[in-house]
């Protein structure tokens, strides 16, 4: 089958999913006003508060929400065959994250501009909201040790990439200092960055004395490493060690000295990555080699494949960005529409790159089938397989393979860091937030959370043997990271679902994805927690059962909560 | 043609510096706020010893004051000697 025709009947499902369904919410659901007074002109302050333009407001949500879940997710579900994971990351795009991330950012808008944490707290109330804090705390620092041993991994897979992702770092901090000192326009100094660093990955790729190949200096693959292990194990030790070091630098520094010159680079990277992989599929039209639906599983689709595939198709952390900054930029009530169903629609149109990428890597499905034999295979080897696939469709651009397949590693890994400073960052202000509930002040002092958010991370990542041995603490957590994502969009679409009631409106199109996607959440969950970790599972892990466990307690007590006040008649709001 | 291109690379520049100027202003902003804190400081009990020259700057301050007191969370001045609205 023809990759070019599965890409145009997705692409066709988002247009028609934007030009009539997002319509139909905006004009009958949301009741979206042109004449209404947006918190960006209500609150206009030129710091947080301030009328922009839409596209603008769409291309800083877009590039602020797509990072490397969306890659990874759909890379390791195309384990249960294309058709699965393609059709939730359409139908899943048009009806659940497309709601989602424009119901948070109408929401938000009528509510101040207040973020989806405070509106649980006044929607459903205070205990919620520190309910809501801890699971956010929680699929935080899953994030950390995930994207830590990600990144490790890639560096170690890729050495070719390493030097070009490390000059990112003073390059950015060049950007930060030209902008902020000398005033001077964005978008000369990051592009001269990025072509810096694919420069440097091109000789890189050619140069092996250029490539920090920490396995190979320890002397390969067999060879003794630090403390006893082997040489695989200490490269990722050092890694983690050194990326430990890094966002706690990262995440205490002001934003616009390092991290927010680093997300221009990584905007340019997102358009130039999404640009050579549609171009190349365009261009080769590479035929779908994997199987549209896999028999041969140990795992059941049903319901993992949609916690699996979080980002790409909903995921909760779009909502955090839409009532968190997005919401309080719209120049309009109206444009919310684009913004946020357009917003998701552009996620999705990556994830579904990143499906194709993957299944038409392999020359036959025998060997897709060898690649993918087991779930936990899948799982280890997804990624690898997108940046494989991706250079392929690279390669289709005359982009010699070699290079190819260091740019792509280079735009995983920078999407991945970004993701890693910014949950670090975030891992730290909920922390201190928890320290004023609880009114233990020294929680929130910058160093303390900091510490206390790293330390957590690195022990989480190095602490228990994954199948891939000492390191992939974080590839143990992926299947947990999905459920409390999903968790978190479930709950925001309850949030949306009470106020629309609460306005005496249908909210039977926030209510339907939430109660379908609850549910399979808490299924995945329950099935996981007590058949799979549990000391009696087959797969008994103390660490996930104790985190899955108490997510899941914490995520019942938050939609009963939720529920008992959806059903109360009594409050209506403006 | 060469207009509406010319627009795309403004909206993309503007799409990048969005995030990075609203923090240089918060920053300001907080720099901002602490000359303010200096200033207004007897009010709330920190002695200052440069009051006497500060006290002619309160006017100009006025606007700001009441914009800082909004933004703290708090819809009347809650300094009982400076009524800004």
């Amino acid at each position: 089958m023809s990759s070019l025709l599965v890409a145009a009947i997705g692409i066709i499902i988002f247009i028609l999913g934007y030009r009539f369904y997002s319509k139909f919410v905006a004009e009958k659901i949301y009741r979206l006003d042109p004449n209404y007074l947006t918190p960006a002109h209500q609150y206009k302050d030129g710091v947080d508060f301030v009328p922009t333009n839409k596209y603008v407001v769409w291309g800083h949500h877009f590039t602020s929400v797509a990072g490397a879940a969306p890659i990874l997710g759909p890379a390791i579900a195309v384990y249960w065959g294309w058709l699965p994971a393609f059709l939730w990351v359409v139908l899943g795009t048009v009806f659940a994250a497309g709601v989602h991330d424009f119901g948070t950012l109408v929401l938000s808008v009528r509510n101040k501009g207040q973020s989806i944490g405070t509106l649980a707290h006044r929607l459903i109330g205070k205990k919620a909201k520190l309910l809501f804090l801890f699971i956010i705390l929680i699929l935080v620092l899953m994030i950390n040790a995930v994207f830590a041993w990600v990144i490790s991994n890639l560096f170690i897979s890729y050495p070719a990439s390493v030097l070009p992702v490390f000059i990112q770092i003073p390059l950015a901090i060049w950007i930060g200092y030209a902008v902020y000192k000398g005033k001077t326009k964005m978008l000369l100094p990051s592009i001269i960055a990025l072509v810096v660093m694919y420069g440097v990955a091109i000789l890189a790729s050619n140069i092996d004395f250029l490539q920090i190949d920490v396995v190979a200096y320890f002397g390969g693959e067999g060879a003794a490493g630090l403390f006893g292990m082997g040489a695989v194990s200490s490269a990722f030790l050092i890694w983690i060690v050194i990326l430990m070091v890094y966002v706690y630098i990262a995440s205490t520094l002001p934003v616009w000295k390092l991290l927010q010159p680093r997300d221009y680079i990584n905007s340019h990277q997102l358009v130039v990555g999404m640009a050579i992989l549609y171009l190349g599929l365009l261009f080769t039209n590479p035929a779908v080699t994997a199987p549209a639906a896999s028999s041969a599983s140990d795992v059941s689709w049903f319901p993992l494949l949609f916690i699996t595939v979080a980002c790409g198709a909903i995921s909760g952390f779009h909502g955090l960005v839409s009532s968190g900054t997005s919401s309080k930029q719209l120049n309009k009530e109206t444009d919310a529409r684009f913004v946020g169903y357009f917003g998701a629609v552009g996620e999705g149109a990556l994830a579904l790159v990143s499906i194709l990428a993957v299944i038409t890597l392999f020359p036959s499905a025998g060997d897709f089938t060898a690649a993918y034999s087991s779930f936990a295979q899948a799982n280890a080897t997804g990624l690898g397989n997108f940046v494989e696939g991706a250079s392929q469709l690279a390669n289709g651009l005359a982009i010699p393979p070699g290079i190819a397949t260091t740019i792509v590693s280079i735009i995983v890994v920078s999407f991945a860091a970004t993701t890693l400073d910014t949950s670090v960052r975030l891992m730290r202000y909920i922390i201190a937030e928890l320290g004023v509930e609880y009114k233990i002040p020294a929680l929130s002092k910058m160093h303390v959370a900091t510490s206390i958010a790293v330390i957590l991370s690195a022990v989480l990542v190095l602490l228990p043997e994954g199948s891939k041995g000492f390191g992939s603490g974080g590839y143990l957590l992926w299947p947990l990271f999905g459920t409390s994502n999903q968790l978190l969009a479930g709950i925001s679409l309850l949030l949306i679902s009470i106020w629309l009631k609460r306005q005496g409106r249908n909210f039977l199109v926030t209510l339907i994805p939430m109660v379908f996607l609850l549910i399979m959440t808490l299924l995945a969950m329950f099935n996981q927690v007590l058949f799979q970790w549990s000391w009696f599972g087959s797969d008994a892990n103390m660490l996930l059962f104790v985190l899955g466990a108490v997510i899941f307690v914490f995520a019942v007590w938050i939609i009963i909560t939720a529920i008992s006040t959806l059903t109360k008649n009594d409050i209506k709001e403006s | 043609m060469r207009d509406k291109f010319k627009t795309l690379v403004q909206w993309y520049d503007e799409m990048l510096s969005l995030p990075h100027r609203s923090e240089v202003a918060r920053e300001l902003r907080d720099e901002d706020d602490l000359f303010m804190l200096l200033l207004y400081s007897e009010m709330v009990g920190i002695p200052n010893p440069v009051y006497y020259y500060t006290l002619e700057l309160y006017p100009y301050m006025l606007e700001k004051f009441h914009d800082w007191h909004l933004r703290m969370g708090m819809e009347k001045s809650p300094l009982d000697g400076i009524r800004c609205c």
